[in-house]
């Protein structure tokens, strides 16, 4: 009998299915990866072995746990096993604490609930557990609340929680995507160790191949609330006997052809002109929150002394752990926002100085995508005025057939019909909205494109076709990226340069691949040891099966 | 904590100096010579200036305006020009009745509102959900002094078990004073309750969508003890702010309500007092019911910080 | 998170929705009748208010008048009709107002944070810190009673109301990501407040518009009750209820009426506006 069972489990919210036969099994202290995009119904599994799904779906199939059968088990059975037996982790660190409780409280709680223990000893355990997922009593006491922590620690808080008595059952609901890499590599060691040591079973639920690859001792693979392939990690991922299994695995090792690469084409002793972008000693400082009412704000240095150079047609990418400053460079970069000191020049016009009406010409040179394919658009605007958005900043405003043939152009140019000018951002699916955005930004042909994180809330395979478009505009207009990103696979498949910020500085730069692989600083060594990567991690794997 | 507080300290002195300003010059602007009012129409002139520069009117009016603040700081609040005696008189022996009124009426409507909220949204969808907040829907749009003579309809003229209004003075004993007051604070209750239910209701149900709610119910906590422990303290954090803004409402309301129960309050005396042109009665009154106002935000904000350690940053 | 079906159309969504929505038809059901009484109150009453009958005063409800007669002997449902027009001028005008000043304030402190928010935001608290009615008390009773004094000193309570809804909807929306790609684009704050962020809390401003609409029918009432507001002949429901009071001994539907009229208004206003929240309101329906 093995720890977990289910048996074609099936979710509908009325006659909509959302899982549709799911067969899973799970043995004690063996770790299951739960793969697929999103929509394929990897969550409401995980729920409905909590049986915490929402009201209204309705649940059909076995699912049993250590014998116990849990579909249907009454409320109170369900109590005594949550958080006991089965414990769980979910994704969003910075919602999953109550903010009014102490982490001391939180972890406590569910030990003095299953336990009956008195408050000192179930405190006393509760800083066992904190000081074993790494947040030690004299750093972290009891007593801190959540708002005092990073988004790492707070994961680490969840997690404590969730193990605090060392469940047969671990549920891990994408642990990590809310981290950056190297806090990825740190709680994914973390959860592997505590597994190992408690002998705990772990339901592993990701979207990322190498995670799981890296991680899990067997791997299922769904999609559309269906189960494509399951079996054995590496021999399921690297022989890729389904198609969709294939698939996924291409995508998540996708590398975009760049043809000759843009830094061969410009060999360093060809004569250079004047770079396209350059950044000179910037620095930007914001206030702290005031201490007392008349004291004198301390600053924080979000940027510190950066300078670089960008030229035209070049890929650059600028990689670091959240939090170090990237994002407001870019923003700086942009004209959004403006440096403490230092100037920012693109193609001849100071944007860090220039006032709003003269930034014009600049702007119209550089545009910008974004992160979120949902947020970045106005639910109000049709396609055709969010495209045409930043033709405002020609100095003859088209006209309306004009302007329409130029959203077209730019449609068309990032794949999509020209009819689709007429529909409303919510029609479309997210890669194709990341197109949009993408078309937005190339509309006044700039010859730099900042895009922050531009492929990281897509699925795999959306990803992929994203990261070929982007390379393809390299390739055709000419225009030049600053590709924003904490993910060095990204970077990898389509920089020629990268640059690697920490704590506000640019620590290291060169040619990607060198630094890639030859990283010399330490930001950079813990980025590049921390990235997920699917080739490596199955290597690893299949030396381990190949040493027993 | 400190610098949250006097910041929020400054803004109610800020607010208090302003308020006296606008008060100040309001009631600088309304027609009519208050010593013409006071001595009626056929007086001397010489009466007239000789009441005028009495009462201080012949001064600049930054003068006036900082010997009305200066009066006030050191307890002297004028002399009434229709009841001829001191406003701070006055103001207690009203105070002595509105305050208990709007006392009365908050702890009703707290003590209703709270608990039904809570029922109701723990019950979500079901008829005791929908029946008790089909009946805050109504309450909310009942105006108070209607509810008012509806219930002087109800309990004096047809069961005749409370009276239909006056006051006795607290002399007469507390109960007696106290049966005056049942109503009154029932009548202002009951809407100020109607909302605050609805408030609270909405309050639980976004916090129980919240994923700290699912991160607690996965430690194996019933839903039941999950409400108590986790959803109520964040939950009472809009319930607050509404307290906060109801005590205002409470104290406009008690201009009507007293008005229907012949209360001798606070709020019949301004009502009076502006209708008589007593302006420094008015004045006087208008600046203590802000004032208290202002106390109540104050509190209202410390509140805030015991129950959301957020606020409590960097002490 | 569950699975949400991407609406065929915004709009007919909507529209789909509005149907199945409860408290929304009804709402509007009642909003719109109580607007057609107060039209039809221009052209018919089932009596004319300005007769003075005195040999038909203090009748109780009967078929010839519903509603019964008042001490003058005129028809309560008559009076009731044209005063509902008192009460939606007022509580109207009172709105626009507030949505006219408080608005633009509202949208100028979002758009320019720093000190200008703050100062403004103060101003509103000092406001906030007279008690309404006391301040429509002192308003009125300075300047006279009446109706237009009553508009005004309703209009700017609402003024800070609205200030503070399109303060925080504004607030919302200046950090999402299409208002950088506007900023991006060279727009000024002006025309971005214009283009994207007043499109996209118009709703909730609507909402709030219901809801101070109500209250604005509470406060005149509660105006007119004590004396403050339209003054006689010009019938007006507060008005009623107070002359009803010396008489409730005697006749005791004359309090019921005028007060069933402003509850009915309220309640009706107010489900309109939890009717358009439940529609409306991107918190409860999520797009995706």
């Amino acid at each position: 009998m093995s720890l977990l069972e289910i048996e074609d489990l099936r979710l509908h919210i009325g006659n909509l299915p959302i899982l549709k036969g799911i067969n899973l099994t799970l043995g004690q202290g063996k770790v299951m990866g739960l793969v697929g995009e999103s929509g394929s119904g990897k969550s409401m599994t995980a729920l409905a072995v909590m049986q915490l799904l929402p009201a209204a779906i309705q649940a059909s199939g076995r699912i049993s746990f250590n014998g116990i059968s849990l579909l249907g088990a009454p409320e109170a059975a369900m109590n005594r096993l949550r958080g006991n037996d089965i414990g769980m982790v979910f994704q969003e660190p910075m919602t999953a604490l109550n903010p009014v409780k102490t982490i001391g409280e939180q972890v406590s709680e569910g030990i003095r609930w299953h336990t009956r223990a008195s408050r000192a000893e179930a405190e006393e355990r509760a800083r066992r557990m904190l000081d074993r997922v790494g947040l030690p009593e004299a750093k972290f006491p009891l007593s801190r609340y959540p708002h005092e922590l990073s988004g790492g620690q707070r994961q680490r808080v969840v997690i404590a929680i969730a193990c605090a008595l060392a469940p047969k059952l671990l549920i891990a609901d994408e642990p990590t995507t809310a981290l950056d890499v190297v806090l990825q590599k740190q709680i994914l060691e973390l959860l592997r160790d505590l597994v190992d040591e408690h002998k705990m079973g772990l339901l592993l639920i990701s979207h990322d191949l190498a995670v799981v690859a890296d991680m899990s001792d067997r791997v299922t693979i769904m999609r559309n609330g269906e189960v494509m392939e399951a079996g054995e990690t590496a021999h399921t991922l690297s022989q890729q006997r389904h198609p969709y299994t294939r698939q996924l695995a291409l995508a998540s090792m996708h590398v975009p052809d760049r043809g000759e690469k843009a830094a061969d084409r410009q060999g360093p002793e060809e004569a250079r002109s004047a770079p396209l972008l350059s950044v000179n000693n910037v620095t930007r400082d914001y206030p702290h929150r005031r201490t007392s009412l008349f004291g004198k704000p301390g600053v924080f240095r979000a940027v510190d002394s950066v300078s670089f150079t960008l030229d035209e047609g070049q890929s650059v990418a600028l990689v670091g752990r959240s939090g170090c400053g990237k994002s407001t460079l870019a923003r700086m970069i942009l004209a959004l926002d403006r440096p403490t000191s230092g100037t920012i020049n693109l193609s001849g016009y100071d944007v860090s100085a220039l006032p709003e009406a003269k930034l014009k010409p600049a702007r119209r040179n550089m545009q910008i995508v974004f992160q979120d394919p949902y947020g970045s658009f106005d639910p109000r605007h049709k396609v055709e005025r969010l495209v045409a958005e930043p033709l405002h900043l020609l100095e003859i405003a088209p006209s309306i057939s004009e302007r329409r043939d130029m959203v077209a152009d730019a449609l068309d140019k990032v794949g999509l019909a020209p009819a689709d000018m007429d529909k409303y951002p919510h029609e479309f699916s997210g890669g194709q909205r990341q197109r949009i955005s993408i078309a937005r930004a190339i509309i006044t042909r700039p010859k730099l494109i900042v895009a922050d994180e531009p492929v990281s809330a897509l699925d795999v395979s959306i990803r992929a076709q994203a990261l070929d478009l982007f390379a393809d505009l390299n390739a055709r207009l000419g225009v030049a990226y600053l590709f924003i990103t904490h993910d060095l696979t990204v970077a990898r498949a389509i920089t020629d340069r990268v640059m690697v910020m920490h704590e506000g500085k640019i620590v290291e730069s060169g040619r990607t691949d060198d630094i890639l692989d030859r990283p010399q600083s330490d930001a950079a060594k813990a980025l590049v040891a921390a990235a997920p990567d699917l080739q490596r991690a199955l290597e690893r794997r299949l030396a381990r099966i190949g040493r027993i | 904590m400190s610098a949250f507080l006097a910041k929020r300290l400054l803004i109610g002195l800020v607010t208090l100096i302003v308020a006296s300003i606008v008060v100040f010059a309001v009631l600088e602007i309304v027609p009519g010579d208050p010593a013409l009012l006071m001595l009626g129409m056929n007086a001397t002139p010489e009466a007239l200036e000789a009441l005028r520069s009495q009462m201080g009117l012949d001064q600049s009016i930054p003068v006036r305006y900082f010997n009305w603040i200066g009066g006030m700081l050191m307890g002297d609040f004028g002399r009434s020009w229709t009841y001829s005696s001191p406003v701070l008189d006055l103001i207690i022996e009203r105070g002595i009745v509105s305050l208990p009124l709007a006392i009365l009426s908050l702890f009703l409507s707290t003590a209703i509102a709270i608990p039904v909220g809570i029922f109701a949204a723990s019950r979500r969808g079901t008829i005791a959900d929908s029946a008790s907040m089909g009946a805050a829907q109504i309450g909310v749009a009942i105006p108070n002094f209607w509810f008012a003579l509806l219930l002087v309809y109800l309990f004096a003229v047809w069961l005749r078990v409370l009276p239909a209004g006056g006051f006795p003075g607290w002399g007469a004993g507390i109960w007696p004073a106290l049966k005056a007051l049942i109503m009154p604070s029932l009548a202002l209750a009951l809407p100020q309750a109607a909302i605050l239910a609805r408030v609270t209701r909405s309050a639980m149900l976004e916090v129980l969508g919240e994923d700290y709610i699912r991160t607690a119910r996965a430690k194996g906590m019933s839903r039941r003890t999950v409400l108590w422990r986790h959803a109520l303290r964040n939950a009472m954090i809009p319930v607050l702010t509404i307290l906060g803004l109801q005590f205002a409402f409470l104290l406009a309301g008690t201009i009507i309500i007293e008005n229907v129960f012949y209360l001798p309050g606070l709020g019949r005396l301004v009502f009076q007092a502006i209708t008589q042109r007593d302006l420094i009665v008015v004045e006087g009154v208008v600046m203590l019911l802000v004032a208290s106002v202002v106390v109540v935000n104050l509190v209202v904000d410390i509140l805030y910080a015991a129950v959301d350690p957020r606020l409590r940053v960097k002490a | 998170m569950s699975a949400h079906q991407a609406a065929p159309s915004r709009s007919f969504g909507l529209l789909l929705h509005a149907f199945g929505n409860r408290s929304f038809l009804i709402g509007s059901a009642i909003t719109v009748l109580i607007a057609l009484v107060a039209l039809v109150s221009f052209f018919w009453t089932p009596y004319d208010i300005t007769h003075l009958v005195v040999a038909n005063k203090m009748k109780p409800p009967s078929w010839a008048h519903p509603f019964g007669t008042d001490h003058f002997g005129r028809d309560i449902l008559s009076m009731i009709m044209i005063g509902s027009r008192n009460s939606i001028a007022v509580a109207l005008v009172a709105v626009g107002i507030g949505m006219g000043i408080g608005i633009p304030i509202g949208c100028w402190a979002a758009a320019r944070g720093g000190w200008v928010d703050e100062t403004l935001m103060r101003m509103n608290d000092i406001v906030f810190a007279f008690p309404a009615l006391l301040s429509a008390v002192m308003i009125t009773a300075i300047f006279g009673p009446g109706a237009i004094n009553a508009i005004i000193a309703i209009g700017i309570f609402n003024v800070p109301v609205f200030a503070r809804v399109a303060r925080a909807g504004a607030m919302s929306i200046w950090p999402r990501e299409y208002v950088l790609a506007a900023r991006a684009s060279g727009k000024g704050r002006a025309q971005i407040t214009i283009e994207h962020i007043l499109p996209n809390i118009a709703a909730i401003l609507l909402i709030q518009g219901t809801i101070q609409f109500a209250l604005g029918i509470l406060a005149e009432s509660g105006l007119s009750y004590v004396g403050l507001g339209a003054q006689p002949p010009m019938p007006s429901w507060g008005r009623m209820l107070f002359d009803s009071q010396t008489r409730m001994m005697i006749a005791p539907y004359q309090a019921l009426f005028p007060g069933f009229a402003i509850v009915v208004t309220v309640l009706g206003l107010n489900l309109l506006g939890d009717g358009l929240r439940d529609l409306l309101d991107p918190k409860l329906r999520r797009e995706r």
